[in-house]
């Protein structure tokens, strides 16, 4: 599994985000959890070396087909694709 | 953050550039100035990434042929626009949300799968007996009938490798 940044907070479950260090809604995804205080992990994807991008893309697409930005996952079983801000801050409520 | 910096100085450049390009063709940027900045700087990165300004908001293979689909404006542009009042990034908005009159919806990827590319990519080009080979930009549309496409397109100034067979 690709290493991703930890970011600490508040507990509320394993929280991940897969994200573009380019696009401006992943840019406000990560400014959302910033202000909710929770903990969560992120990884620019477009960074990544090409064998840890090509690893990292397969986990995305698991999780959400399209392999779009930003993904967020929690506890491995919600996937919210893209900026939806009020169903993230429910989910992390 | 991993040699990415961008001047501002061409940043700057790139918004005006964008901004030109917007008003002379009918379309209208993100009315948010902040956020067109960033998408304008994402662009600026790419395009020094990959050599040419594919979508901040996609993930590009580094591949012209493959990217070529997500070199901004978009194939996704003007369906998007249409549906949703905004393109994929919200870098291009409706004219109603750019008066502020209406918000623009999330816009989900319209971009076929990775799987889903190849499938199109390897599908044979239908075309039918026409004295001259019919173009079409994939950016606007527009329809040429001409031996080759031309270098750029007349309308949107998308380049040759923008166009398709069309007939």
């Amino acid at each position: 599994m690709v290493q991703m940044v930890r970011v600490n907070g508040r507990n509320r479950g394993d929280i991940r985000l897969y994200a573009l260090s380019t696009c401006g809604w992943c840019a406000k995804t990560k400014e959302l959890l910033n202000s909710l205080g929770v903990e969560y992990s992120y990884v620019f994807v477009d960074l990544l070396p090409k064998k840890e991008l090509e690893d990292t893309l397969l986990e995305v697409e698991k999780f959400n087909p399209a392999g779009s930005f930003p993904t967020l996952v929690i506890n491995g079983s919600r996937v919210i694709v893209g900026f939806r801000e009020t169903e993230i801050r429910e989910a992390l409520r | 953050m991993s040699g990415d910096e961008i001047p501002r100085e061409l940043i700057e450049e790139k918004v005006s550039a964008l901004r030109k390009d917007a008003e002379s063709g009918g379309y209208f940027l993100n009315p948010d100035a902040g956020f067109v900045w960033q998408l304008a700087r994402g662009l600026c990165i790419n395009e020094k990434r990959y050599g040419y300004p594919s979508c901040p908001c996609r993930l590009a293979v580094g591949r012209r042929e493959e990217d070529r689909d997500i070199i901004c404006p978009c194939d996704y542009r003007d369906p998007d626009l249409e549906e949703f009042g905004a393109c994929y990034c919200a870098l291009y908005v409706s004219p109603s949300v750019a008066q502020g009159k209406t918000a623009p919806l999330p816009v989900p990827e319209r971009r076929p799968t990775r799987s889903e590319r190849v499938s199109v990519a390897t599908r044979a080009g239908r075309t039918i007996d026409v004295p001259l080979p019919v173009w079409r930009c994939r950016v606007c549309g527009y329809l040429c009938a001409r031996e080759t496409p031309p270098l750029v397109c007349p309308v949107c100034k998308a380049s040759k490798d923008r166009f398709e067979r069309f007939m």
